[in-house]
């Protein structure tokens, strides 16, 4: 049985329809990749998943049970962890005290289990220096893996990537990817919406094209960037 | 490891340094003349307001400019009781925290629709319908208010005992009583806003007011959270304008309900004082006081002068007072940061230790 699923999930913002009758499973231990265009609906997409908003029709289900009405706080609290597209940290809390509050809250851990598991994120995720500062003042690379490191510490077993290797110079985007690859390597379910094609692909094993709100093509990467249809939406190339 | 203990220093001297001015303020009745007594009563009442208030704004990201609605319920509440069904003020004052907690309920079943500036205006609202509701209640008082029947306070229970252990009057046993009574709430709202905020729930609570979005994202329930405090702040509220108008004797819809006294000037403190801190409200509740006393006789030219030091500390000194001698002296009295284990403590050079 697929960990996640979506059935003819759709959206509409007014006449605008944002997600079109969309339909995938993820495997447990899946990692799968979505690109689109700018505008394709892509987060939108995830802010269906964990329930940030509703659909106007179709159903997500989350090991096999229909969570569609759930909130936000009870899918995370049933295994969907999320990164934000633009850093989102707890900016008066330090970066330790950002992971305590998913600990304590997503994986309802207790104190001593919250704070070991908080320690072992940010030595994973290569936070440990900076565990006591102020989450506000991090660099950009430090946002990134703090948003990574908070939807881990809530404990996951599908983990939503937005646009995390976004910004990053190539050095960066590498060291982030090896983390990835990790949580990856440990079992945990992966969604990654990313431009970054050549990061994408080092860990995903299938992608999802996405194309005005619509599931235009699902396959191995390989697949994918043959399509000349998807060269052509996505890539700018001519069919 | 020099940081924890640091932090753990801090944390026993500070409860070590409240408790000595707690037994300090307990005995100061026993040799400050009763005009001291009453002046402590009026900045520890604004204490327990400020530290309320500081709780909803500075850790919940509540602005509510209605606080006043809770003082005025519990005053009312506690004159009521001792007006109408003959109670002892003291039930009335405990009565008094629990009407202005289950009418918190509605208020916040109201206004936790609306968010922010439109947030305040409607707890703002909410205090003033309260207010003309409350004028309207003849028996005790309608608009032009009702005083308690005469030594109402001074038979309250405790006062006698006061009485004959500091040889005093009556009405000096009687605002020995309620001084001490605001002193124990003063307390009793610090630890247990310490308590809460490094709970796991203050934790959440912190998440929830630096950012909804992703607290919802890492399974925190705003609502839920938001409601809590609202529903206590309101009790400690209710309880502390139920003291303040037992000590003056004497309600008015206005006085009970006034925005000015029990909001804008708590916000003051608090704002002055350092929010989202602690030692902050505390701090504020002093220097308003002091400045109400030195400005008092020259009429409005002392709101203009609280105003200009208010705009001062946004724009020079934008965590207050505590934050700026916190962050000249390294000092930090009641912390509520969550440390990370030793493990991972690091060097100055930024190498894990």
């Amino acid at each position: 049985m697929p960990i996640l699923s979506l059935r003819n999930v759709s959206k509409n913002f007014g006449a605008l329809k944002v997600t079109d009758d969309v339909t995938f499973d993820l495997d447990a231990g899946q990692a799968l990749g979505i690109i689109g265009p700018n505008g394709a609906g892509k987060s939108t997409l995830f802010n269906l998943i964990t329930g940030n908003i509703r659909p106007n029709a179709g159903q997500v289900f989350l090991d096999g049970v229909d969570v569609t009405q759930q909130s936000p706080m009870d899918r995370c609290r049933s295994g969907v962890g999320r990164s934000f597209q633009i850093p989102q940290p707890f900016g008066h809390l330090s970066v330790y005290e950002n992971l305590l509050v998913a600990a304590r809250f997503g994986a309802q851990l207790s104190a001593a289990e919250a704070e070991a598991r908080c320690m072992e994120i940010l030595r994973q995720t290569g936070l440990a220096a900076s565990a006591g500062k102020p989450s506000g003042g991090l660099s950009l690379l430090s946002r990134k893996r703090l948003e990574l490191a908070r939807a881990m510490a809530t404990n996951p077993r599908v983990i939503l990537l937005d646009e995390i290797a976004g910004g990053l110079t190539e050095g960066e985007c590498g060291e982030l990817v090896d983390t990835i690859k990790g949580i990856h390597a440990s079992g945990t379910a992966i969604i990654w919406i990313e431009h970054v094609l050549h990061a994408l692909t080092r860990v995903v094993e299938k992608l999802l094209v996405l194309n005005f709100g619509r599931v235009l093509m699902i396959g191995t990467p390989a697949e994918v960037m043959a399509s000349d249809q998807v060269r052509e939406i996505y890539l700018g190339a001519e069919a | 490891m020099t940081q924890i203990s640091n932090l753990t220093q801090s944390r026993s001297f500070s409860f070590a340094l409240i408790a000595l001015l707690a037994v300090v303020m307990a005995l100061l009745p026993f040799f400050a003349p009763r005009a001291v007594v009453q002046d402590l009563f009026m900045i520890l009442a604004l204490t327990v307001l400020a530290l309320n208030w500081n709780m909803l704004a500075g850790f919940a990201g509540l602005v509510s400019v209605g606080q006043q609605a809770f003082v005025g319920i519990g005053a009312y509440t506690a004159f009521a009781g001792v007006i109408l069904y003959g109670l002892d003020p003291l039930t009335g004052v405990l009565i008094a925290g629990i009407v202005a907690m289950v009418l918190s309920i509605p208020v916040a079943f109201f206004t936790f629709r609306l968010n922010g500036a439109y947030f305040a205006i409607a707890t703002w609202v909410v205090a003033d319908i309260l207010r003309l509701a409350f004028s309207q209640w003849k028996a005790v008082g309608g608009g032009t208010g009702t005083s308690l029947p005469k030594g109402t306070t001074k038979d309250m229970l405790g006062v006698q005992a006061i009485k004959d252990a500091l040889d005093v009057s009556s009405a000096a046993a009687a605002d020995t009583m309620l001084y001490w009574l605001v002193l124990a709430l003063a307390l009793v709202t610090l630890v247990a806003s310490y308590m809460f905020l490094r709970s796991r729930m203050g934790l959440g609570l912190q998440a929830i007011r630096d950012n909804v979005n992703a607290a919802r994202s890492v399974g925190v329930d705003p609502l839920r959270l938001k409601a809590l405090v609202f529903l206590l702040t309101a009790f400690g509220t209710g309880i502390c304008g139920a003291l303040i108008f037992l000590q003056l004797g004497r309600i008015t819809p206005n006085s009970a309900f006034a925005v000015t006294d029990w909001t804008a000037f708590v916000i003051f403190i608090v704002v002055i004082g350092g929010i989202g801190t602690l030692p902050g409200p505390i701090i504020g509740a002093v220097v308003f006081y002091i400045l109400k006393r030195l400005l008092s006789d020259y009429g409005s030219v002392y709101l203009i002068v609280l105003g200009l030091i208010g705009i001062a500390i946004m724009l020079f000194a934008r965590r207050g007072l505590w934050g700026m001698l916190k962050e000249r002296t390294g000092f930090d009295l009641l912390p509520l940061s969550h440390r990370p284990p030793a493990a991972v403590q690091t060097t100055k050079e930024g190498a894990l230790t």
